[in-house]
């Protein structure tokens, strides 16, 4: 695909669709969106970006490599379980962290999040794994 | 006693690491292993004359009695002298019979194990310990008989063995199994104590026939005797060591071992007698007109089993003294006559009576130690054969019930036996030079050591019994009549009819001998009529049978297997709708309380949508329609899911079907068109088909909206979201942290599909 | 509505088996996929639907009763990624398979070797 509107484009919208994978990411636990959904925003910009140009500059540029992100995905589920295991608790049990905000009020942080990072990760990392092995053939 | 199994699997294993150097050696090294054992339990024999015996209990699930029990009493250091014993020699003639093949490693390894196995057998004191080692004499006598497996008769007869022996083993278990559960418990001890309330239970006849067919076919009685001769396609080490001491008599073994448990019923003698005589008959009347030298040994072993087993049916003190004692005398002569008959072969080159004749210039000494050998097979004196022979004519006048026939069948059968040992004995070794393929010498000391020692001790004995009598017969007797009993052997026993049975015998197997061997054309014609009146050939029948099956089961395996995918889908799906149909007119008495309503009309016209695009999704000729109505279909399906409160998975649906579609589009540039495969008919039968499944799944969906089976577990969860897991969105928490560990297995499913994708489509064409 | 939504579970379902009763593999993949739908749907459908009330609770909750039940919801959403997965692997199977033997029809899958 050759088009010279949507090369233009490309930018911002992959840009964009980031942006919003990071709100869904964050935003998930209280409104509509978590890790699976942040994952697959994120993936589908980088599949946007390299319909609109070619496949193998996006993919050369990607500074980690899709098994990079499966990795850090995994990793971070793995750590996700350490807190209620330091804790004591039962594997995977919550275990939460009240940070005072000053006037914005106070902000809970807990292994949840860390949960869906990882999740997240894992997404991007195999859906461009799927489509770049998918694409890569003669 | 279990150190002592322990020793040889680990020598049977060390063969394969042995030194180079000590490889050509191996026989000796286990020969000499072999002989330790048969010293030390030759040491044990005043343990067991004391009748005190040695029992050791491994316990390993007593509660529901599997235990290792080993027990050495009279009766098993019997068969373990004769194991290792012959083992011994055994495995020394081996080491010079084996010098000349490929992979002798395999080949001791097996035969050591073997003999491990058999002792293992012989000291169980547990049936069900005693069934395993059972199997695995036979799983290793297969292995033997199969060792040129590069000949189809070898792997045939391999194969015939293991399958009859093997399925007696099987029968052999079911039988323990029943035994067991009227007593609780398969320890040979316990089944002693309750061997009244055995006999009087209903389980008694069925246990004990399935227990007799065990030993049936391990011990080769008719019918099931077919194996024996063609197990003679092993090298004849395993012969000998197999069909003399071993293998064959495990069934003997246990017949003796159980006598005090089932016998002393009409049942068990009247069953084990007449199998045993006519075993013993037709054993012996086979031999006579065989022309291999290892195929008459192979009948007259069969004979000689089918008189163990009459002697020990027949059941009374004297019969067993004689049956103890006959398993003595057979395990020399017949392993010292397989090893003749492999080193004529090995000489000249010829098994076949025909070629044969005149050895005796040739091989003197061979010729002494085979002629000691045939006397104590025909029974004459002064051979420990004449003793067991007088024994048994003794034993069988006092055969209940049935007296008469079995002392005419069994008369005959020894009748029969003079004539072959004569006949193998004359034309072997005397008459005309035979005309064999190589040049005869009688080199070969290791070949001799066996059959010397076995035939020297058969005379020994014969002249001096009372050794052998009060040393290993009495405790023997003692422990499977379970009384303490005094024995009298002796060689002379005097003028009586017993006696002028034996010159009848003699007398009459003389003749034969001499009508056969005179007149050639007799036995060419018996040979013919046999084959006319035994037209019917059990091996024959077994492997015809057997193929049968094999066809019918490849022809049913083909028709239910056809490789076809979509027929296999067919029948899955057909036979679910016709279950679940099935079930929903089972249940059909529910009350229907929803009405049919199409309100919100746009949310009926979006269903409507996404049905239609379904459909054209099946029916369109064009691959990008096709896909273009599968995202229709699946963005419908998310706005469906927006409308109706789950935010969360709209949102993944549009995300993972706009995905999907890219991934389509991209697999689809390679691919080729669309073509119509099937015939119109074939469509039409599966849109039928998957419309029978389609409408019981509507009717399944209506159905689940009105069973409400318990209260709802998202309860708990709406309550405690906000207040312990801090969110508000409930499907979030639950993903993240209420259910997180199917998350997590979910995560590792899609980690693993893009592993498959990477090596499927990375990996070069192999 | 219930109804309705019923009935297009079993239309989907018999798209579905139809279409998995080809012999293109492709049209195999896009019947998995209309099955898979179809058991997504069936599943939603069973816990019953509720339009307007997403399940979003802030602190105390007083209409549970009324609440979309999210479990179910979590269940599919599970279900839909994983058959994401499925699918796509059954694609690059599809596509090994059509670069060696080049054909799309699944009767010359009968035999292990070529």
């Amino acid at each position: 695909m050759n088009s010279v509107i949507l090369q233009l484009a490309t930018p911002y919208v992959r840009s964009l669709l980031i942006f919003f994978a990071f709100v869904a990411l964050l935003r998930g636990h209280n409104n509509p969106g978590g890790g699976f959904i942040g994952g697959l925003l994120a993936a589908l910009a980088i599949v946007f970006s390299s319909f609109a140009f070619d496949r193998r500059p996006v993919q050369r540029k990607l500074k980690i490599k899709p098994g990079g992100y499966v990795a850090m995905g995994l990793v971070f589920l793995l750590l996700s379980f350490s807190p209620s295991l330091l804790k004591s608790q039962m594997l995977m049990e919550g275990v939460w962290v009240t940070i005072p905000m000053g006037i914005l009020g106070e902000l809970n942080v807990g292994s949840p999040l860390l949960f869906d990072i990882g999740v997240f990760m894992a997404v991007i990392g195999v859906t461009l794994m799927f489509f770049f092995t998918l694409t890569n053939r003669k | 006693m279990q150190y002592i199994l322990l020793v040889y699997l680990v020598f049977a294993l060390g063969i394969f690491v042995i030194p180079r150097w000590l490889k050509k050696h191996v026989g000796i090294v286990l020969a000499v292993v072999q002989a330790l054992f048969f010293v030390y339990f030759f040491s044990r024999i005043s343990d067991a004359t004391n009748g005190s015996g040695l029992l050791t209990v491994i316990e390993w699930l007593p509660q529901i009695g599997l235990n290792l029990e080993f027990s050495l009493n009279g009766l098993s250091l019997v068969f373990a002298l004769l194991i290792t014993g012959i083992g011994t020699l055994v495995f020394l003639y081996a080491s010079a019979y084996m010098k000349s093949y490929e992979g002798t490693d395999k080949f001791y390894f097996y035969l050591f194990l073997f003999g491990g196995a058999m002792l293992g057998l012989v000291l169980s004191a547990n049936l069900i310990q005693l069934f395993v080692f059972w199997e695995l004499t036979s799983f290793l006598s297969f292995l033997l008989i199969a060792f040129f497996h590069k000949k189809e008769l070898a792997r045939k007869a391999a194969f015939q063995s293991l399958f009859v022996t093997a399925f007696g083993g099987l029968l052999l278990l079911t039988g323990v199994l029943l035994i067991g559960s009227v007593v609780g418990s398969y320890s040979v001890g316990d089944w002693l104590q309750h061997a009244q309330s055995i006999k009087n239970s209903k389980l008694y006849v069925p246990g004990l026939l399935l227990i007799l067919a065990g030993a049936f076919t391990k011990s080769a009685q008719f019918p099931f005797h077919f194996w024996l001769p063609g197990a003679m396609q092993a090298p004849t080490p395993v012969s000998a060591y197999l069909h003399s001491a071993t293998m064959v008599k495990a069934g003997v073994f246990l017949l003796a071992l159980l006598s005090p448990v089932l016998g002393g019923t009409d049942e068990w003698t009247y069953i084990i007698t007449l199998v045993g005589v006519t075993t013993m008959f037709l054993g012996a009347y086979f031999s006579i007109t065989q022309t291999d030298l290892k195929a008459i040994l192979a009948y007259t072993t069969i004979s000689s089993l089918g008189m163990l087993v009459l002697l020990i049916g027949i059941d009374t003190t004297l019969s067993i003294k004689a049956a103890i004692l006959f398993l003595f005398v057979h395990a020399f002569y017949k392993a010292a006559l397989f090893m003749v008959a492999g080193f004529i072969d090995k000489k000249t080159g010829t098994r076949e009576l025909s070629k044969l004749g005149g050895l005796y210039k040739h091989m003197p000494i061979t010729f002494v130690i085979s002629v000691l050998a045939l006397l104590s097979m025909a029974g004459l004196p002064p051979t420990l054969g004449f003793l067991g022979k007088e024994l048994i004519y003794e034993a069988k006048m006092q055969s209940p019930g049935i007296s008469s026939l079995v002392l005419i069948l069994g008369v005959g059968g020894n009748i029969l036996m003079v004539a072959v040992s004569m006949y193998f004995m004359v034309k072997v070794f005397l008459g005309k030079e035979g005309d064999y393929p190589k040049k005869s010498n009688e080199k070969g000391f290791l070949y001799l050591l066996g059959p010397g020692v076995l035939t020297l001790l058969s005379l020994l004995l014969g002249l001096s019994p009372a050794v052998l009598g009060d040393a290993l017969v009495e405790p023997a007797i003692s422990t499977i009549r379970k009384e303490m009993i005094d024995i009298d052997l002796q060689l002379w026993h005097g003028f009586n009819d017993v006696f002028l049975l034996s010159l009848l015998t003699v007398m009459v197997g003389m003749a034969i001998f001499i009508i056969v061997y005179k007149r050639k054309q007799f036995l060419v014609k018996w040979r013919s009529i046999n084959s006319y009146i035994f037209s019917i050939k059990f091996a024959d029948i077994f492997s015809k049978s057997l193929e049968g099956f094999l066809n019918f089961s490849e022809r049913n395996t083909k028709r239910l297997q056809h490789g076809y995918h979509r027929y296999y889908i067919l029948t899955v799906v057909l036979f679910a709708s016709v279950l679940l149909w099935f079930q929903v007119y089972v249940t059909r008495n529910w009350v229907f309380d929803i009405q049919f309503s199409l309100t919100p009309l746009y949310i009926s016209g979006l269903v409507a949508i996404v049905a239609c695009s379904a459909l054209y999704a099946a029916i369109a000729k064009s691959r990008l329609a096709t896909i273009i109505s599968m995202g229709v279909t699946g963005y419908g399906i998310s706005l469906i899911y927006l409308y109706y409160s789950a935010v969360d998975l709209a949102i993944t649906q549009i995300l993972v079907e706009t995905l999907i579609v890219v991934m389509f589009v991209l697999v689809l540039q390679r691919m080729p068109h669309f073509s119509t495969l099937s015939s119109k008919l074939t469509r039409v039968r599966d849109l039928i088909i998957a419309a029978f499944f389609g409408s019981v799944m509507t009717v399944l969906a209506i159905k689940a909206l009105h069973v409400e089976l318990s209260e709802p577990i998202s309860n708990l969860m709406l309550e405690n979201s906000f207040v312990k897991a801090h969110g508000k969105n409930v499907v979030n928490v639950i993903l993240v942290d209420f259910r997180a560990l199917d998350t997590l297995g979910e995560v590792t499913v899609l980690v693993i599909a893009a592993m498959g994708v990477f090596i499927l489509l990375k990996t070069k064409k192999a | 509505m219930e109804i309705l939504l019923a009935l297009l579970v079993g239309v989907l379902y018999t798209t579905g088996i139809y279409m998995v009763l080809r012999r293109s593999i492709l049209k195999f993949i896009i019947g998995i996929i209309f099955i898979g739908n179809a058991t997504n749907l069936i599943v939603f459908l069973a816990s019953g639907i509720v339009a307007g009330e997403p399940a979003f609770v802030d602190g105390s909750v007083q209409n549970a009763s009324q609440m979309a039940d999210p479990l179910p919801q979590a269940f599919v959403l599970t279900s839909v990624v994983i058959s994401f997965g499925l699918v796509v692997f059954a694609l690059a199977l599809k596509l090994k398979f059509f670069e060696i033997t080049g054909t799309d029809d699944l009767d010359q899958l009968k035999k292990t070797d070529n």
